[in-house]
């Protein structure tokens, strides 16, 4: 287990200072770029954040009207049988339909139960390993005018909820 | 798909509260959640910012290109199809490690281009193909070096180690872009075009 967690520490350290050798090495203004790059990263964060407001208003309320305690207290017996827990059941339904949506209730997750808990943990790599599938394959089907997609949306569900298993059995081994 | 859910949330949420009691906590977290919006979204502006300008500099040196020619031996497993001089294969294999390396902004519109040229060798233009099927499940598979929009959020609110996930992230993505890439060469052998 400290081998994983060393290299999960030394990977982003490891990272920038070969992005950033190689820059040198290339003799590319390397901090020119930088900003060049980060100013771009403004742009980003400023379409974000309307997104991010309305999904934490619906996300906010969701929680404090109980509907998510309700469904959590409905569903826990089934899952903890398997040892998943139905805390994170809410971000896993919404994890394939919207990556602002399911990133609050993630933090959400994260702030309530508390980041270094197991179901923080769970919540981190489930964000982390999986992608906003509905949402990637409509623009990439539509963006060419494709109707028929033999089922790819299978393929991908089931790549997601692989995903999502084995981050729950990843994080029960480690903590 | 949005547009149906969340107003169906917020309207079962309101309704339920009024039922249950919790319109004082409902209340609270009207304001609360607007707080907490930009809470995060000062936090992204730092990450977000900082990973672009880093990720810049690894777009202008021929660092892409490396990674990318490593990249042509697994490219070949999952697009036997494609022909190694292929416009389309330069511009998938760009987006895939626009992908790795966590350029979500460059991916998006290399892997456009991508779909564009290979839908020009598409003999039915209404139906994907086993390359575009392949691609796209590649594509939803988020294989990524270094989830930082997941590390920015534990670190602001303050985990012990933040980066405590990425080598469980590298596995929970490679077991999923493994039953995807299966999943999906099961689909490209049953069902026809």
């Amino acid at each position: 287990m400290k081998i994983i967690n060393y290299i999960s520490s030394i990977a982003m350290p490891l990272i920038i200072l070969i992005i950033i050798m190689y820059g040198v090495a290339e003799k590319n203004k390397t901090f020119d770029t930088f900003l060049k790059g980060a100013k771009e990263g403004i742009e980003i964060v400023i379409n974000l954040f309307p997104t991010l407001l309305g999904i934490f208003l619906a996300v906010g309320v969701l929680r404090s009207s109980g509907i998510i305690e309700l469904i959590v207290q409905v569903i826990e017996p089934i899952l903890n049988t398997i040892k998943i827990p139905a805390q994170i059941m809410p971000l896993a339904l919404l994890r394939p339909i919207s990556g602002s949506a399911s990133m609050a209730v993630a933090t959400d997750i994260m702030t309530q139960y508390g980041v270094d808990s197991n179901i923080g943990l769970i919540a981190s790599v489930i964000m982390g390993s999986t992608e906003t599938t509905l949402y990637t394959i409509a623009i990439y089907t539509s963006s060419v005018g494709i109707k028929k997609t033999r089922c790819v949306i299978i393929a991908a569900l089931v790549a997601d909820i692989i995903g999502m298993l084995t981050s729950v059995v990843i994080c029960n081994i480690l903590s | 798909m949005l547009n149906i859910i969340w107003p169906i949330f917020i309207i079962i949420s309101f309704i339920y509260a009024i039922f249950s009691g919790n319109v004082e906590k409902l209340n609270n977290s009207i304001f609360e959640s607007a707080k907490n919006a930009v809470e995060l979204t000062i936090i992204f502006f730092g990450t977000v910012c900082l990973w672009n300008g880093i990720m810049q500099i690894a777009k202008e040196t021929t660092l892409m290109e490396k990674i990318t020619k490593i990249l042509q031996p697994v490219m070949k497993i999952l697009f036997p199809n494609i022909e190694k001089n292929d416009e389309a294969n330069k511009e998938m294999s760009m987006n895939i490690v626009a992908n790795i390396l966590g350029l979500g902004n460059a991916a998006t519109p290399l892997g456009l281009k991508a779909m564009k040229t290979l839908q020009k060798q598409n003999e039915k233009k209404d139906t994907l193909t086993d390359t575009m099927m392949m691609f796209i499940i590649i594509n939803t598979a988020s294989i990524q070096l270094i989830p930082t929009t997941v590390i920015a959020i534990r670190s602001s609110l303050g985990a012990q180690e933040p980066t405590k996930i990425i080598v469980p992230v590298w596995i929970a993505t490679i077991c999923a872009a493994i039953a995807g890439i299966i999943t999906a060469k099961i689909i490209i052998k049953k069902v026809k075009k």
